[in-house]
């Protein structure tokens, strides 16, 4: 039923803001069944903002295209080893946009693993209530990212969209390497300290 | 394993960012196998990669998702895509495709009395430097300092410097012009794994703790 509500709430365009809950369902259904009515939605949503991610990130629109399709087959194609308990499904989808786009626009090798493997201690005490967890770290990460200083977001924003190592973002906003530095770890110990209580 | 040294916050969000120059990646991502902190950092610097994603503005598809082709793949498929997962030697499982699983096995190659190397290839267009490092036991390196930023992971034994010890599963993350003097365990000897920015920069700071060593 709750699948069913979900499934309508998406059923026009991916223009709202995704919600983890529903995300959740649609990978859970992908990964249990195959259901690629799930996977649509996934797909409606998704892609198209992977795509974005991937222009901004340099590509031109017909590769970003390519990786964006890519990065949501590997979704499909990998659902199995996805588990609702081990991580959210849009950090899946993260995790796999970002490692392609190593790969792909940079040709290097992806060192980083999906998140697979990791957060196994975390999982003993989930409740079903997790996915509601999940949304609500969702919703304080991205008020937190909101409310960072200007120059603090930027940097970051630098970082993570446009994909810039901490050397190159010196160099585009002419501050020192140990100023870029400071202002990420700073960034980060705010948005850490908003979702502390929940982990 | 009893981790004291992790990389820096910064360094860590770069690697969830996927904008890590590629040896250090590889040193982050070898650290952070080992390591439940630094893992669970991770975890909330992905949060901000996706919550950031969510933000873009998303841009139209011309094609749309191919569900014939996934219903055919799906019926290709052989069975679930499953993480190996398991380690056998002690290199850490992201660098056994290209180093092996035994640190023994490695052809390690003569710098100088005590310090042999092996280089690590890294893609055409990567600009940094990656590879592991054999200090004998009880050998000193000269003092020298880092022009750049240098990722150091300890893969078996010790070092020491005024800044501490660092064990197996440590991580040097130096960045600023620190002087050290490293000395390795005086038993176990260290083997490290390390990333520098550049292939020159690696090269002059070999040749600079060479010369006291090759000049005698």
């Amino acid at each position: 039923m709750v699948q069913a509500r979900a499934i309508a709430a998406y059923s026009s365009s991916g223009r709202q803001a995704p919600s983890a809950i529903s995300m959740a369902e649609f990978l859970q259904r992908v990964a249990e069944r195959g259901d690629i009515e799930a996977f649509r939605k996934l797909f409606q949503i998704y892609a198209p903002r992977v795509k974005s991610y991937m222009m901004r990130q340099g590509a031109d629109a017909n590769t970003a295209e390519e990786l964006a399709q890519e990065t949501l087959l590997t979704v499909w194609r990998k659902a199995g080893l996805y588990s609702g308990e081990k991580g959210s499904a849009t950090t899946w989808i993260y995790t796999i946009a970002r490692n392609l786009r190593i790969d792909r626009l940079r040709r290097e090798m992806t060192w980083v693993q999906l998140p697979d493997g990791h957060n196994e201690e975390a999982s003993t005490d989930q409740a079903p209530d997790e996915a509601v967890s999940e949304a609500e770290r969702k919703v304080r990460v991205q008020s937190a990212l909101a409310e960072l200083p200007a120059d603090q977001h930027e940097v970051v924003a630098l970082s993570y969209i446009e994909g810039l190592s901490h050397s190159e973002i010196a160099g585009r906003l002419g501050l020192p390497l140990g100023t870029v530095k400071s202002r990420m770890r700073l960034a980060y110990l705010k948005i850490r300290e908003a979702v502390e209580d929940l982990k | 394993m009893k981790i004291t040294h992790h990389p820096g916050l910064e360094s860590l969000m770069s690697c969830s960012a996927g904008s890590m120059p590629e040896a250090f990646a590889a040193v982050m991502a070898a650290h952070i196998a080992t390591c439940p902190q630094c893992q669970k950092d991770l975890a909330v610097m992905e949060d901000i990669g996706v919550a950031l994603l969510d933000q873009l503005s998303p841009t139209a598809l011309s094609e749309p998702a191919p569900v014939m082709a996934f219903r055919r793949l799906e019926a290709e498929a052989a069975g679930p895509d499953t993480h190996a997962g398991s380690t056998i030697g002690d290199v850490p499982e992201v660098l056994v495709p290209v180093v092996g699983s035994y640190l023994d096995d490695i052809k390690w190659k003569k710098l100088a009395n005590g310090i042999t190397h092996y280089q690590i290839p890294l893609s055409k267009t990567a600009q940094g430097d990656l590879r592991l490092i054999k200090i004998a036991p009880g050998t000193a390196l000269p003092e020298h300092g880092h022009g750049g930023s240098e990722l150091t992971l300890i893969l078996r034994g010790a070092y020491s410097d005024k800044t501490g010890t660092y064990r197996t599963g440590d991580v040097a993350d130096l960045t600023d012009n620190i002087e050290h003097q490293p000395v390795a365990d005086a038993h176990d000897g260290c083997i490290c794994l390390v990333a520098t920015d550049s292939k020159l920069r690696f090269k002059t700071l070999m040749a600079r703790m060479m010369q006291p060593l090759t000049g005698m």
